[in-house]
Parts: structure tokens; sequence; C-alpha cells
């Protein structure tokens, strides 16, 4: 695809990517009154819209990191508040555990973060995201497509030099 | 019409795989009268360059197992992509990374130095390390590289179908080498095991409650198990509901709870997340300190969800490593 | 190694290639101003499927939604993106315009560069970027969209009304006469709310009582009306059109059905005289154990209270009570609290407010000194059924000489309530009125700003104006006893600086009234839970939208009427009554609702039925074969909310419109820089 270009920017034009996840009922709402207060924050984020928190796959959180986002932020209703009664509850628990995971996975802590935001909450909207923001911003980027490529050179070194002693080998 | 030509390899592994092949017990038979074997180190002295000269494509399929560590390794598995019509992943290593993949949560140099340095059981005052090439009067020895990332098979070369498991049983080998020898094969690619979850097949499924709520993860090897009941009730870590059947639920028939070694099945697309996901998701706890006193049972995450599966995980790697 | 299709290139029958249709909306300049929508649609051109893409002045208009109904007939369009406002706004106008050209509407994503975009940011080429990148999401998602129906669900045709203040009577009358059945609760033993307790009503001051107790009657007698008083709702259950309630019936310890409303017992009470505080009289009056809140209280029924009378208390009475029912045999002291459970298919949510505790305000010494009174405890004490018989006296038996009405008390105020209650200022007209008509008082009334907006209210203030009433801007900042001159001795000093005059005043008054606010009631947070509803910052139920859908709430079926709001005055309260009964009407006579097919489905032939998703669904619309062994979704049943998806360990579960390969494709674009 043409129109995309995936390469690694240089650091100083680094700028962090967020990803956000919000639950439609109180979060996404939420960031729809911050855009209707006109609440200004960081346009570093992308927010993806789910039914609840309790859609949100902990694969979402991987696959978004794996696709070069520097941060998650996972937004749903304050406990109690679910409009599915609980499906906020499910989050937490994976949420608990998974931050445990990435932390062994050398995913710094500040880049997933879940926060109970209500519909009321626009000014909360932008405070989190601008927080976050400014935590990753400190941290430099995650870029995991940039290091898996990295990973993979010493894989694309052997080939190369396959190609090149193409012919001779070496006994077993 | 000569007999198809099979080769069998090892690489990152324990040999557990080469086993389940003797384990097809008098089957083992049928096969070597039904096909040519060109190469399995294990058992017959075969060498490189015997393979080197033969035409490429020219072995019907190559099954080879263990994951991908080394850079000789890496040659070798080229080598018989080359050489090989059908290539299969054998078993779990070759499938996803298996046990050695879990060496991806340290470098290179973390694993070199604790195993040439740090271990109690090593004496190397020199610190003396292996070298990838040593000259000794004029003669040239070149050693393989230990790499710094472990590898599926895939992430090496093209993989034709996989054959799942830690080891693949003898039922999953069979229908595999039925398939191949009656040319009757699924679209490339495939994975040669059932795509529904383990779970299925456990005798202990009726003793899982319809309304699971885990009070407190507990550590197997700690906890005293009932011989009938579905681990998950007992807040025993049990991978079975996420994990290609094919199996049999041999794990649990045998009073081990299912580790995940078949892998996930084909609609998960990071076999770790999913498990965890499905296995938090039960927890009765509502609060923090609640579910945080619960998943004290799983001090590993990464070991427990990936234990199989982390060369081929949406991370793949602990990430700050160089 | 993609883990994950990328588009599937299928089209709407599944043979045809996707062809997507994107529309950019400038929505005047509000996307414009910071947005450069015509980049964006020309950038959206190069993404893969699209056909068409354009950029609109609104897109939301009538041309608007042509010109995409147009593009789908004339470039056989089968997938439609909008990058405009909220999809929670214009999702519902965009799905009927692409569904009334022939293309099923889940065929189209909307996405938002507005809320999200444009009114956040303020560096107009990020947020081109940024929209752009939105819109590539879009379009790779939608072109994994299905093809789905909604699922129609009949409405049962009655009706809870919860509240029986004046907004519950007036939904519920309406409903009624419209020949819907109603079950109306309300948690007090009678109905009225605060109106029944008010003496006039601004601007016109028609007496409260003539204009509502033919209502609160016609309540009772109306055939289509179950009146359940002294009871709460206690359990929500089920969806719109099909809820099942479940009532709590406190005691009365009278039966309810025998009692004729005759008060014999209420004079023949072992108590000679009345001893406890009467809460219809905000304590200013005394009741007994055996009591009626007041004279036209609907139900005209009596209750005891458990806490007071001598039998329930101690088991040992004369019961001269029962004696004086006699043959009526209305006493029953062995009644418990009793649950009821109704099926209705809407709700209308009207349980009002509470005032502001005065005591929180603590230098106008509100319970310190007892000339200090609430606005509605002036009401009780002019009211001719109060306490006082509509004397307005001291607690000293005295007649005022002068009065100090303190406006904004627990409103508009950073320290209690930022809120402006928005009747005080009027009622505080209206008190300041019939004070003067009382008695021969001076009266003061102390104000930040006069709020006089309403038909007939301006005219109010003049009149009240030139009826020699002191109007004096400033917020007080104590009322004390504490006397400077002898004109002051003995009473009390309200102290505020005149801020029109420039200096400060010390007003001596016989008595302080505190122009209480209005607040959420106290439990308002388990109501909102009970009915998942939302609520406001300051705790007031959220409706739906502010402009245009004030009565609904985010849960359909359940409707919201009168100051449970947010604070308003009864003629609004009133309309918005009506508002709310108009839109249970409206389902009741489609008959059916249809459920958003957002829901969740099993693969069959994937399922292990290992249980996992048993235990997820809190509205158990799963269940498992037992024959077949594998999970069930019951799709009536299912909310959409995906959790058990997300929990499903094969992946075997997915759910209609957040399906995993549409989110994750998504996130992959979102996450891909635009060029």
């Amino acid at each position: 695809m043409q129109h995309k270009d995936k390469t690694p920017q240089a650091p100083e034009a680094w700028k962090p990517r967020l990803l956000a996840i919000f639950c439609n009922w109180c979060t996404y709402t939420a960031a729809d009154l911050a855009g209707v207060s006109r609440m200004k924050y960081a346009d570093n984020v992308r927010i993806v819209r789910v039914m609840c928190s309790g859609r949100v796959d902990p694969q979402f959180v991987l696959d978004a990191f794996a696709r070069g986002a520097d941060g998650v932020l996972i937004g749903g209703c304050h406990p109690g508040d679910c409009h599915y009664i609980e499906g906020n509850y499910k989050a937490l628990r994976r949420s608990e555990l998974l931050k445990r995971m990435l932390a062994d996975m050398g995913i710094e802590p500040k880049r997933y973060r879940l926060e109970w935001i209500s519909a009321s909450e626009g000014d909360k909207v932008q405070r989190v995201i601008n927080e976050m923001v400014t935590e990753i911003k400190a941290l430099g980027p995650l870029d995991l497509p940039g290091r898996a490529k990295a990973w993979d050179e010493e894989v694309a070194e052997l080939e190369g030099e396959l190609k090149e002693k193409k012919g001779e080998c070496a006994n077993v | 019409m000569s007999k198809p030509k099979v080769a069998f390899y090892w690489c990152a592994s324990c040999g557990g795989c080469e086993e389940s092949i003797v384990d097809l017990a008098e089957d083992i038979l049928g096969v070597v009268a039904a096909v040519d074997i060109v190469l399995w180190p294990v058992a017959m002295d075969f060498k490189r360059h015997h393979v080197e000269a033969m035409p490429d494509g020219s072995i019907t399929a190559t099954l080879l197992n263990g994951a991908i560590r080394t850079s000789e390794q890496e040659e070798m598995a080229r080598l018989l992509r080359r050489k090989t019509q059908v290539l299969i992943a054998y078993g779990a290593c070759a499938q996803s990374g298996g046990i050695p993949a879990l060496a991806n949560q340290f470098s290179r140099e973390q694993i070199l130095k604790y195993v040439y340095e740090d271990s109690p059981s090593t004496v190397n005052p020199e610190k003396t390390r292996p070298q990838t090439r040593f000259e000794e009067e004029g003669r040239v020895a070149e050693l393989p590289e230990f790499r710094n990332v472990v590898r599926s098979l895939d992430q090496v070369v093209d993989v034709d179908y996989y054959l799942p498991g830690c080891p693949p049983t003898p039922k999953v080998l069979k229908g595999a080498l039925e398939a191949l020898l009656s040319g009757k094969l699924p679209p490339k690619g495939t994975i040669l095991s059932p795509d529904t979850a383990t779970c299925m097949d456990c005798p202990r499924l009726d003793s899982k409650p319809q309304d699971l709520a885990i009070e407190q993860f507990r550590r197997p090897h700690l906890t005293a198990m009932d011989p009938e009941k579905c681990f998950l009730a007992q807040g025993v870590p049990c991978m079975g509901s996420g994990t290609r059947g094919g199996c049999e639920a041999q794990c649990p028939k045998g009073n081990m709870p299912c580790t995940g070694c078949f892998g996930p099945t084909s609609k998960v697309h990071d076999q770790g997340a999913k498990l965890l996901s499905a296995l938090t998701s039960t927890l009765a706890a509502k609060d923090e300190a609640g579910i945080n006193q619960a998943l004290k049972g799983i001090p590993d995450p990464v070991g427990t969800f990936y234990r199989y599966g982390l060369a081929k995980s949406l991370l793949r790697r602990k990430v700050d490593l160089q | 190694m993609s883990h994950h299709k990328h588009g599937n290139n299928q089209g709407n029958g599944g043979s045809e290639p996707v062809r997507v249709g994107v529309y950019t909306c400038y929505c005047g300049s509000n996307i414009a101003a910071m947005v450069d929508v015509e980049a964006v649609a020309k950038f959206a051109e190069k993404l893969p499927g699209v056909v068409v893409s354009r950029a609109y002045k609104y897109m939301c208009s009538d041309p608007g939604q042509e010109l995409i109904a147009q593009d789908i007939k004339e470039h056989k369009l089968n997938r439609i993106v909008v990058a405009a406002c909220s999809p929670l706004l214009h999702e519902h106008t965009f799905r009927t315009a692409t569904g009334r050209a022939g293309l099923n509407p889940y065929f189209l994503h909307m996405v938002s560069i507005r809320e999200h975009a444009s009114w956040v940011h303020d560096d107009k080429a990020n947020s081109t970027e940024k929209a752009k990148e939105i819109l590539q999401g879009a379009v790779a998602r939608v072109a994994l969209h299905k093809a789905l129906e909604k699922a129609k669900v009949p409405v049962n045709p009655d009706v809870l009304v919860v509240g029986g203040g004046i907004a519950g009577i007036h939904a519920a009358l309406t409903l009624a006469n419209a020949n819907k059945k109603v079950i109306l609760v309300e948690r007090d033993a009678t109905i009225g709310g605060h109106m029944a307790k008010f003496d006039k009503t601004f601007p016109t001051l028609d007496c409260a009582a003539c204009i509502l107790t033919p209502k609160m009657s016609a309540v009772r007698a109306h055939p289509n009306i179950t009146l359940k008083t002294w009871a709460e709702v206690t359990k929500v259950e089920g969806y719109v059109g099909n809820f099942k309630v479940q009532i709590k019936q406190k005691p009365r310890y009278i039966n309810e059905d025998l009692c004729v409303g005759c008060m014999e017992c209420i004079k023949a009470c072992v108590f000679k005289e009345p001893k406890f505080s009467d809460e219809f009289n905000q304590g200013l009056g005394k009741r007994k154990p055996v009591y009626i809140p007041f004279p036209q209280a609907v139900p005209p029924v009596v209750l005891v209270d458990p806490a007071t009378c001598l039998k329930l208390k101690t088991g040992k009475c004369k019961q001269t009570c029962v004696e004086a029912c006699g043959e009526r045999k209305a006493f029953d002291f062995e009644q418990k609290e009793t649950f009821e459970e109704v099926q209705v298919g809407t709700v209308i949510v009207a349980t009002g407010f509470k005032t502001f505790d005065a005591g929180r305000q603590a230098l106008y010494g509100y319970g310190v000194y007892p000339e200090v009174y609430t606005a509605l405890e002036i009401e009780r004490l002019i009211n001719a059924s109060g306490p006082t018989g509509g004397h307005l006296v001291t607690k000293k038996g005295e007649a005022p000489k002068s009065v100090a009405i303190i406006h904004c008390v627990g409103s508009r105020d950073e320290h209690t309530n930022k809120w402006c209650s928005r009747v005080c200022c009027m009622y505080s007209l209206k008190l300041a009125h019939m004070i003067k008509a009382h008695t021969t008082a001076q009266v003061y009334n102390f104000y930040i700003d006069m709020r006089a907006a309403g038909k007939g209210y301006e005219e109010f203030y003049n009149r009240v104006l030139e009826e020699g009433v002191q109007f004096i801007r400033g917020r007080v900042a104590e009322v004390t006893d504490w006397a400077m001159t002898p004109d002051e001795e003995g009473r009390l000093v309200v102290r505020a600086e005149d801020t029109l005059a420039g200096f400060v005043r010390r007003i001596p008054a016989d008595m302080v009234v505190l122009a209480t606010g209005l607040e959420p009631h106290k439990d308002a947070q388990d109501v909102r839970r009970m009915f998942n509803m939302s609520c406001s910052g300051e705790g007031f139920f959220l409706e739906r939208h502010p402009k245009l859908a004030p009565v609904n709430t985010p849960t359909d079926g359940i409707f919201l009427a009168g100051a449970c709001q947010g604070p308003k005055d009864i003629p609004d309260t009133v309309a918005q009554a009506g508002a709310a009964a108009a839109e249970a009407l409206a389902l009741i006579d489609r008959g059916h609702v249809e459920i958003e097919p957002n829901t969740a489905y099993v693969v069959e032939e994937e399922c292990s039925g290992c249980k996992t998703c048993l235990s997820m669904c809190p509205y158990t619309a799963i269940t498992r074969d037992e024959v077949k062994k594998k999970a069930v979704i019951n799709p009536a049943m299912c909310k959409g909310c995906g959790t058990c998806v997300a929990a499903c360990p094969s992946g075997s579960i997915r759910q209609n419109l957040f399906e995993d390969e549409q989110v994750l494709v998504e996130i992959e674009e979102v996450l891909t820089r635009a060029a």
C-alpha cells in the first residue's frame, strides 16, 4: 500500500502514538463531551469505540503495541456504573494481570492504563490523555515494529551471506 | 514409481519429538515401508552434503522439529526448505517456539553470562565463551552462532503444515502421514489437529460449574488436586479451554492441568492474551486487592500463558532487550 | 505473517468486490476550521476499495444524505464511511439514509472527526493527519462489515411511573387518558410531592392545592392507574419493551382497602395530643403515631409509624385506635413488607429532588437560631392548612416586623452546589409577596442576580418591587444575633455587602428565610444504577441529549420527567412529564422495538463447550445446549456488550459490528501514519 509510510521517523520528529479503546456509554461519551466543551488535549491519541470495556480483549492491547502504539488507554464506566452491569469488572480483572504481564515483557507500566471515566467527565478524558502523552514522551518511543525489524536483522544477514557463498558449503 | 522421500530433522528441541515418531510403535514399520527416509540425524547417519547434493524439491516431505535458535539451524531450515516439497513444522517448538522460546525473555548476553559464568555449577575462571570462528595451526573451524532471538520455523522459512504438540501425539502424527501418503492434503498453512479446544475431550468438563467464579488461583505443585474435578473449579490454571484439541486431554487424564502445548485455535491471534482473558474473567473478586490476592497463584503470567508460544506471540520477545 | 485478514475484498453478496464511498463533513466551520477537509477527502480517494470520496458542508442535511443515496445507485457502492460528528449523534441518520438507498445500513461506518479531532486540537496540520488516520481505520474496517438485520421485539403497553410528584402525576394521567395501564409507585404515604406543600405558585399565585388536588384525586379514581404509595422499586430487569420490576410495599399497618379515611382512629389514639414531629410540615407541627400526612392526602388512608406507636414498639397499648376503627377492621399490626413483580414495557422516572440542607451553610445559623427558616418551612407557615393555620408568626407567636430572604443558599456557590436551582428567585419573590400580604413586615431580599426568565416572571418581579419589597444585591456574609445597636437587640442581624450601594449593611430581622436550592436525592446513585442510567456531574439524572433528547436516557424505554433530571419549575416539569409520556406512547403505539444487531453469536463448530462464557453474561443470554455440549446465545436477551467475546478462550464467540478482525484492523490502521 503506497499511501503508508511505515519507516521509523527520526527520533527528534517522534511523536508518541496513543491508542485509546473507549466504552460507548461512559468514556466515549465523555470524549464527545470533551469535544463539545472544546477542551483541548494532545493530538497523539486515536480512539476506537467498543460497546463496553468488557469487550476489550487483551489481544487488542498487545496488537496495538505490536502495531506501533507507544501507549494504550482503556476507558470504561466507574465500578458499579457499567451500562452492562458488570463488564467493567471483567475489564479490571483482565487488566490487573495484563499489567503484570506487560511489565514482565519489558513494557513500562505507564504505557498501559485502565481508567474509569463517566459520561460527564470530559475533563478527565482531557487530563488522562495529556498525562499519558507527557509520561510516554518522557519514556520515549516503544516502536515495536521497528524493534522487531532490528531483531530480525540477524536473519536477514544470514540470508545475504548464504546468497553470497551460493554453492560452496562446509562439510557437516 | 519410487517411494516418497521423507526427511526428519531437529533444531532447538529436547528430542521428545523424535521420541514421538518412535511412539508410533508397530505403525512405524508401515511408514518405513511406504517411504524412503533420506535424513534422520537422530537415528541414521546422513551428512549435510548428502542433502545438498539432492536436487531442489526432491524430498517429498520434511518433518522439522525444534525452534530456530542458531545460525546453523537457520541454514538447515533454509536448505531443507529448498529441497522439500512439503515442509511440516513438527511439534510446538517448530510451530511456535515452544519451551526454548521462553528464552525470549532474556538477551543473548544474559543467557551466555549465566550459563558460562554465573550458574552455580559452572567453573570457568577464564570466562571462556563459545566462539563462532576458531583458528588453530592454519585450520579454521566455524561454529554456529547463538542468535539473539528464538524463532518458530515459519519465522525463518515458509512452512506448509503444522503438527502441534509437545510432542505431537502418535494419533496426530499418523493422521498427518496418512494424509501425506494419500495426497489428500488440506490447504497450505493448516494446523493438522482439530480446531476445537481441548475441553471438549476432557472428562472433567462435566464437573465445571456453569457459574464458575474463581476465588483463588493455586499452583499445581502446591495443591492436592482432585483427580476428577475440573482444574479451574479447583483454582488451578488450566489452558484446556483455549488450547487446540487433538491430544485427547492426556494431561488432565493424568491429573495435570493442560499447559497449552497444542497452541491456540485458529480464531485466536495471541494465545497468551486470550488465555489470560478467559481465566481472569472468571475471577470472583471485583476490586483490585481481591483480584490481586486471587492472582497470586499465577506468579509468572508469561510462563503460564505463553509456555509454548512466546515466539509467535504478538510481542514475540521481551521488548527492551537489545 | 499478518495475523488477521486485511480487507477480505468481499462485497455485499460475498462475491462482489468492496466499493467504498467516503463522505467527509465540513460541519460548517466546526470541522473545517481545524481539519483540512478537502485534503482528507483527497487522501481517502487512494485508500483501498474507495470508489468515491467527497467533502460536503453538512453531511447530515437532506442534500448531504441524498448525495450518499445518489452515489450508492450511480457508483454501485456497497460500503459507506462518513467522517463527521460523533456516531452517537448521527450514525442513526446515516444508517437510515444508507438503508433508504437500498444498501444494508450496517455497511455504513461512521467516525468522529469533530468531537475527537477538530474541537479538541489546535494544530490544523496535526488534526488533519489525525482525521486521515481515523478515516483510514474506518475504510479498512467497513470492508469487513456484514449485512445485519435488526430484531423486532414486542413492547408491553403497560408503563411504570416512579415518583408521585406533579411530574409523575401528570405523566401517569396523560398515559392513562390515552388508555394505557399505568403503575404509579410513590415512596411516601401520599402522592403530591413538593407541590402539595406549597401555598401559592408563582407567578400567577394560584393556590397549589386547588390545582394539584384534583389531579391527585384523578390519579386515584382513574381505572387505568394502579397507585402504589408507601412503596419503592427495588429491582429492574429486562430491556426496552420488556422490563420486569420488583416493587416493595412497606407496611402501613393499615389495610388500605378497608380504611375509609374517617380518621376516627387518630382522634382515639392513646396519645391525647400530637407529640411527634410532623414530616409533612417540615417538623414545624406535631402528629400522632397514627396519622395521615395531610387532609387531602391521596390515598386518603392513615398509616402507623412503627417508631412511635406503642403497640408496635412495646406490644403494650390499649389499642383505642383499633376500637375506633371498629367494624371496618382496617388495622393490621402484623403487616410485613411485601414484594411484588410487575411487567412493563416502559418506565418514566420522576423521582424529584430534595432541598439543600441549610445547616451546611453554617454562617446563616440554620438550626442555631430558631428564627432562621427554610423557604419550605415558610411555605407551611403561610399555608392555611399548615401548623399555624396560615398565620406567619415567630416561634414566640409574634408577628414579625422585618423578614430577610436570603437567595442562593446551596446554589451558585463554590462551597456547596455550583448550579443555579432556577426556582429560588421566583419562589423568594412569591414568599416576599405572601409575607407582605400576611403581615405588616418589611421584607428584604438579598440576591446575587435576579433570575426571572419565564412567562410572566419579570412582570411578577416588577409587581413585587412596586409592593415595596426591599432588594439588596449582595451575597449575605452572615446571620448573627450579636447586636450592635439598640434596634438590633433581641433580633437577628443579616450582614451583607450591598454591591450596588457599595457598603456593608446590617439589616435587623425577626425572621430569616433561606432560599434553599434543589439537589439530587441522597439515593439518586442507587436509583440511577437500578434503572441503568447515568448522572451528570452534579448528580441529577443525565438525559440522552441536552437539546434533542431531553427526556430520554441512554437506556431505551426509560424516560425522565421533572426535577430528577435537573432543577425546574412546575410549568417546565409538567411539560417534560408530558414529553416523557409522549415518548412512552410512541414506543407503545408502534408495538415493537428494534434491537440493535450488535449481538454476540457462537460459531457452533468451533465451540468446545468449555462454559467460560456462561458466567460472563449478566443477562443470562448464554446457555449450554447439553445435548450438543455447545454454548447458545439468545439474541433477544443479548445486549451486545461483548464481554463473553473477549473472554471466549477459543475465539468461538463473535460480536456483530465488533468482530475481532474489524476492531483489530481499525487499531492497525489508525496507528499507521497517513502520508
